[in-house]
């Protein structure tokens, strides 16, 4: 019979708010950066080569 | 839950493949909704996609950032991983279970009639290689005399992209079929091995191969929406075991790296046990547990 774990009480968990942040933040300096039109240009090409083809 | 899952899975189907006049244009969507990042596997060369995939997007940015930046250009892929982050410390893998594409395409398979197996646990490491080698190391530094390096997991791999893009641009562009080479075979071969390995197996791709859901299992154990065991519940009945499409022991590894948060063990176990939180607090009030009943029900 395996002993039983005692359940926790609730309490909020900052980690998730923390990355969160964090990568909105990473995100936003990209965007500063210029990168969202540098990735929008290489999705609205066909890549063969990526596809197997070519 | 399955139920509201599949529609959520087939919402997000439609929401990221939803540029429907390709078969008249014979093109692909060039729209401005592709900045924005694909939750899901999906291949952005895709004829229907309309927002671009966070693993090719990112490899193009690690195969291109020595020209970038000789350019003045700092392209180093914040804006994707900065994405793909919030992403994963949102939801993590629970993307593999209720918006994945390519997710949603094995479970269909899985469906269809056979003997089922499991797969070798060890497998699952290999996900972890590709997405260092193939979609960080090998683009950034495996370079031409150009210093262009190339989209290794796309190129190479990615069963995704074979179907969403390779197969219908072939139909749409018959001059494609004159450019068709071992490439593509090599391609084709690692398809039809998934989707057989699918019908057999639950979720093989995901499981062994994909360097997204690697990259959201990293935020496993911190991730905002996570399943919760309650332990004092739980009975070590295993219910959970055996329903889980990815072989998660959920009550013995609540943070399990491979969980989707897809909710079947939540169903399964008989005494509440196994629920979904938000930042550490549960999502809904659970049922009291009462002993006699669950007896009953057993």
């Amino acid at each position: 019979m395996k002993k039983k774990k005692k359940s926790q009480p609730s309490k909020i968990r900052k980690a998730p708010f923390v990355a969160i942040f964090v990568f909105l933040v990473l995100g936003a300096v990209g965007i500063s950066l210029g990168e969202p039109s540098r990735v929008l240009e290489q999705a609205k090409q066909i890549c063969l080569s990526c596809i197997g083809i070519g | 839950m399955d139920f509201v899952r599949k529609w959520v899975q087939a919402l997000f189907f439609l929401i990221t493949n939803g540029y429907w006049n390709f078969p008249v244009t014979r093109g692909i969507y060039q729209g401005p909704l592709k900045v924005i990042c694909s939750p899901g596997l999906n291949c952005y060369s895709c004829p229907a996609a309309t927002s671009y995939c966070p693993l090719g997007a990112l490899q193009q940015l690690m195969a291109g950032i020595r020209l970038a930046l000789e350019n003045g250009q700092i392209y180093v892929g914040f804006y994707v991983i900065g994405a793909m982050g919030a992403i994963g410390s949102f939801v993590g893998r629970m993307v593999c279970g209720w918006a994945c594409p390519f997710g949603l395409f094995q479970e269909l398979l899985h469906k269809i009639p056979s003997p089922k197996f499991g797969i070798w646990r060890p497998l699952r490491f290999i996900k972890y290689a590709l997405l260092l080698f193939m979609v960080f190391l090998l683009p950034l530094f495996a370079v031409d005399a150009f210093g262009f390096g190339q989209t290794w997991f796309c190129k190479y791999v990615c069963p995704a992209g074979t179907l969403e893009a390779g197969l219908p641009l072939l139909i749409l562009r018959p001059g494609l079929r004159e450019s068709l080479g071992l490439l593509f075979l090599n391609k084709l071969v690692i398809l039809i091995f998934f989707i057989v390995w699918a019908v057999l197996a639950s979720r093989p791709f995901c499981r062994t191969a994909c360097p997204l859901g690697a990259f959201y299992a990293l935020f496993s154990k911190i991730k905002l929406v996570k399943l919760r065991l309650d332990a004092e519940r739980c009975t070590h009945c295993e219910a959970c075991h055996a329903v889980c499409p990815m072989g998660v022991h959920f009550n013995e590894s609540p943070d399990d790296m491979e969980c989707i948060s897809c909710l079947a063990c939540s169903k399964a176990c008989k005494f509440n046990a196994i629920s979904l939180e938000v930042g550490g607090l549960p999502l809904s009030n659970q049922v009291p547990y009462r002993p006699e009943k669950a007896q009953l029900e057993q």
